[in-house]
């Protein structure tokens, strides 16, 4: 029944479906199968690397996925079905996956110096501490084997620079090679080619020697050298090899820690429950400016947003006239900053606001520091915001205005309202209801308009005694140079920003979205 | 209808099933057997024109080896590009950067150290050396430097001036509408303000006594930092105005190449566009206070690393210690943007045609290498924010004790 009313248009715009054409003309069986074999290959495709990376779970998901639209589509039934599938799975895809992801991100360490597993991390500092043995020489290196150049046991012919001495290394240690001929002695001498596909073996390889390991340095240099720092299983540590020094594994910060407090630059991610929530609560960065910021955020919001509706409304009312010559060119002008990509416009905009160069103090031959007062700062950015954003409202209260019926004003005309008691009466409210919808994602928008401010005044002006938060700063803004700007990229706290973000906006547009549907309420 | 409506949706999921592939795909590179014949491969990132530059070097290097090079141009973020990509195993094998980034990437486990060989380090410019040396291993292979250095119109002003003060008056006699062209911006710019600040005895990070930098001595904040900038405020706009917010990046070599002031406080990436202007210029070392220390740029050192989560690093070390030391690549990177080369037979190989290397090598004498501890990334956003304020006639103490707090707070 669903069905029949959701593709009615399109049933009685045909002639009576005959009983046998019930799958559609053959060019549409065609499509449909061209596109569902389309889905089955996309699925293959993307089966490959999950089953290469062992990812059982993905698999499942998309084996079930591609099973389930198969069934969907190839039965008559479950049609109402039909049309909510594939908004589903992209509201799953694009909008259900990320917040999932932020979400659990808000709850670990995640950032610079604290992206992979622990196993990583103590990699990464072994590898950093491998230091040439001091005293030791370099020596030419060529890659050589017994057997077959593709699979044979790797060896190491290293030529000593002083005695031109050949020795032959593998994980046994050094023995002499009599002469300077590799392939008299029994080697074949692997070419770049053929050892650069052998790459993860030479890299791994060393040999031993006495103070450390020959290991090589690219393909035709070797050098002795030693790991200033090792794992120790035992003791769940770093241990340096020459002062005997231990860092141990803090699970808790995801890094190893010395007995003084002292960490190691490689980290690993780990979770830490609330952690990243209570700091957001707690560092007095964010709480001391936080208020004073939120009430300017809002203020930027509502002021950016009102201004552009009622900007963009006055010139749609304007131009709704008939008695208006040349609409169609007016029209055009107007949404034109529309047309411009806003990312260059803003960098213009900030540019024109300099105080010495700025075309706008030397139109009006004023000397206005303006992104240097927090007020004349604010106005800017607002104005700007103003040029940016009003063709958008200029546009949908155009095609708002002509769904509105001429008759309604005439009528009410004709029963003596003026000409402003039947706009505020009759129009203003038909408009509201199609474009507070529209006003609400506007505003959600502008809330977190992190362009605006980024590409204009990057928060400026700041405080003398506060870097950290300027007067033109938005929650984001701020909370972008906090996440990112000092200690380098912190994911998980930026998540658990941003989801405390999200809250307020979600909070905001719930109260207002409740209102609209009271003023539908009374309308309808 | 009702196949139309299969269409549709049989499309949607195509493309949902798409956008799923796409994003596990990340984690997947072609290691297929059929995708790695009988050649290795390495792949080098790079921005844009130094990867043009590379090109035909990777391609020769890829003949005389029998393995394929390809160079693949990232043209922003590369520094996150790149150690996002690593950790997900989508990375390069070699990567060009600047050497700042040292300390980041080391702890994130992105690059391994090099060893070199005691030849190929003495070939090398000791400053850019130092440069990558970062707790005392070398973390990749340096190929060319940048500094500050002060380029002046010889038209408006002939002689170099000895001190910023001989500076200030002589802008004023050339009777310029601006006395120096000194990016600083709404929020300041620590990279170009170091020079001025270091003369005036301010200082960033102490350095331990094997000269590394030592991020538990922050300078910023301390008395020689407020002396500073004391000195500093002297040059803003409520003193003498050689200093301004309303000369920012964008507009700073504009404003000298139009002859709008004599002065310019840049880089040899600046010298492309003072030459296209046609304007007579001479390039000497940024002036520092009457009395004071020297004035000391930064040395930014351009890099080439090894990646340590790449497929082919025996490959990646090859071409980073034993072929990247070779001077013709380091002439070839050169040509592309002319910075001085940091191998010293490339350098003698071009300074005979390029008298500006030369001078910008000299200006750069008191130099100090760009701090490449991570704990760097906290200084430069409140340290340009005090600038800023205290150019614009904001208290210095105040001013830069508060944003010694800032910092301290954001690297502890």
């Amino acid at each position: 029944m669903t069905a029949t009313k959701l593709g009615g248009p399109v049933t009685q715009a045909r002639p009576a479906p005959e009983p046998e054409r019930r799958g559609g003309s053959p060019a549409a069986i065609l499509l449909k199968a061209t596109l569902l074999g389309l889905a089955i290959a996309i699925a293959v495709w993307a089966a490959f690397p999950l089953i290469e990376n062992e990812k059982w779970t993905g698999l499942a998901i998309l084996v079930a996925t591609t099973a389930g639209l198969l069934y969907l589509y190839l039965t008559p039934r479950h049609i109402p079905l039909k049309y909510l599938a594939p908004g589903t799975v992209l509201l799953v895809l694009f909008q259900v996956f990320p917040v999932l992801y932020t979400a659990s991100t808000a709850f670990t360490n995640f950032g610079d110096g604290h992206r992979g597993s622990k196993q990583e991390a103590v990699v990464a500092i072994q590898t950093a501490s491998v230091t040439q043995v001091p005293g030791s020489q370099q020596y030419a290196l060529r890659i050589a084997t017994t057997g077959d150049p593709a699979t044979g046991p790797l060896v190491f012919l290293i030529t000593d620079p002083a005695t031109r001495q050949v020795s032959a290394g593998d994980a046994g240690g050094l023995t002499a090679v009599p002469g300077t001929d590799a392939a008299a002695a029994g080697y074949t001498v692997l070419t770049a080619g053929q050892a650069s596909l052998r790459s993860t073996e030479i890299t791994a390889f060393a040999v031993p020697t006495a103070g450390g390991a020959i290991r090589s340095s690219g393909l035709s240099r070797a050098y002795e050298g030693k790991a200033g720092r090792a794992y120790d299983e035992g003791c769940d540590c770093i241990r340096d090899t020459t002062t005997g020094r231990t860092w141990t594994a803090d699970e808790s910060v995801g890094a190893f820690v010395g007995a003084d407090g002292d960490r190691l630059a490689q980290g690993w991610k780990v979770a830490v429950g609330l952690g990243n929530f209570t700091r957001v609560l707690t560092d007095p960065a964010i709480a001391g400016p936080f208020l004073r910021t939120l009430v300017w955020n809002f203020a930027f919001a509502i002021a950016s947003t009102g201004g552009t509706f009622v900007l963009g409304l006055l010139l749609a009312m304007a131009l709704h006239s008939d008695r208006v010559r040349g609409r169609t060119a007016y029209r055009i002008l107007l949404v034109l900053p529309y047309a411009m990509p806003s990312f260059a416009m803003l960098l213009v905009w900030r540019d024109m606001f300099n105080t010495d160069f700025g075309l706008v103090n030397e139109l009006f031959g004023s000397d206005v520091d303006w992104f240097g007062g927090s007020t004349s700062a604010r106005l800017a950015v607002i104005l700007v915001q103003l040029w940016l954003g009003y063709p958008y409202m200029f546009l949908v209260a155009t095609g708002a205005l002509q769904a509105i019926p001429r008759e309604l004003s005439e009528a009410s005309r004709i029963d003596g309202a003026s000409a402003w008691g039947g706009f505020r009466r009759i129009v203003l409210p038909l408009l509201m209801v199609a474009l507070t919808p529209l006003l609400i994602s506007s505003f959600a928008f502008n809330f977190n308009n992190f362009n605006a401010i980024y590409l204009t005044t990057e928060g400026a002006p700041f405080p003398a005694d506060n870097p950290a938060n300027g007067a033109t700063d938005l929650l984001i803004t701020y909370t972008y140079r906090i996440a990112f700007g000092g200690g380098g990229a912190q994911y998980g706290y930026a998540a658990a920003i941003s989801i405390f973000i999200f809250l307020i906006v979600a909070v905001v547009s719930a109260i207002s979205f409740r209102r609209t549907r009271r003023l539908e309420e009374v309308h309808s | 209808m009702r196949p139309a409506a299969g269409v549709a949706a049989a499309l949607t999921c195509a493309l949902a099933l798409a956008g799923c592939g796409g994003s596990d795909d990340t984690d997947s590179p072609g290691t297929g057997p059929s995708a790695q014949q009988q050649q290795g491969e390495l792949v080098i990132w790079a921005d844009d024109k130094r990867s043009a530059a590379l090109q035909p070097f990777a391609e020769k290097f890829g003949r005389e080896n029998g393995v394929t090079v390809k160079v693949q141009a990232i043209s922003k973020d590369q520094q996150t590009t790149f150690v996002t990509a690593s950790q997900q195993g989508s990375g390069p094998d070699v990567m060009v950067g600047a050497h700042d980034w040292i300390g980041n990437l080391v702890q994130n486990g992105a690059v391994d150290p090099v060893q070199l060989s005691a030849d190929q380090t003495a070939g090398l410019n000791p400053n850019a050396l130092k440069a990558v040396t970062f707790n005392g291993q070398t973390y990749g292979v340096p190929y060319a430097m940048e500094n500050l250095a002060l380029i002046r119109n010889t038209d408006l002003a002939p002689k170099a001036p000895a001190t910023i003060e001989e500076l200030v008056a002589e802008a004023g006699k050339a009777k310029t509408p601006e006395k120096l062209c000194l990016q600083v911006g709404q929020n300041g710019d620590a990279y170009h303000l170091y020079p001025l600040y270091s003369s005036a005895g301010g200082y960033l990070f102490g350095t331990s006594a094997d000269g590394d930098y030592d991020p538990k001595d922050l300078g910023v904040g301390r008395p020689e930092s407020v002396a500073a900038f004391k000195k500093i405020a002297t040059l803003g706009e409520k003193g003498s105005g050689a200093l301004k917010r309303s000369i920012t990046p964008e507009n700073s070599i504009a404003t000298f190449t139009s002859k709008k002031c004599a002065f310019l406080v840049s880089g040899p990436w600046a010298i492309t566009d003072v030459k296209k202007a046609n304007i007579k210029y001479d390039i000497s070392a940024v002036p520092g206070f009457q009395g004071g220390q020297p004035a000391r740029p930064f040395l930014g050192v351009q890099t080439f690393y090894v990646a340590s989560k790449g497929k082919n690093k025996a490959l990646a070390q090859e071409f980073v210690t034993n072929y990247v030391t070779t001077p013709e690549l380091a002439v070839a990177l050169y040509q592309a943007e002319p910075r001085p080369p940091a191998l010293t037979a490339a350098f003698d190989q071009v300074k005979g045609k390029d008298a500006d290397l030369e001078k910008f090598v000299a200006a750069g004498k008191d130099g100090r290498p760009l701090p490449a501890v991570p704990e760097m990334a906290a200084i430069w956003d409140p340290f340009g924010k005090a600038e800023a304020a205290v150019v614009g006639g904001a208290d210095p103490a105040t001013t830069i004790t508060a944003a010694g707090r800032t910092i301290a707070a954001a690297i502890k």
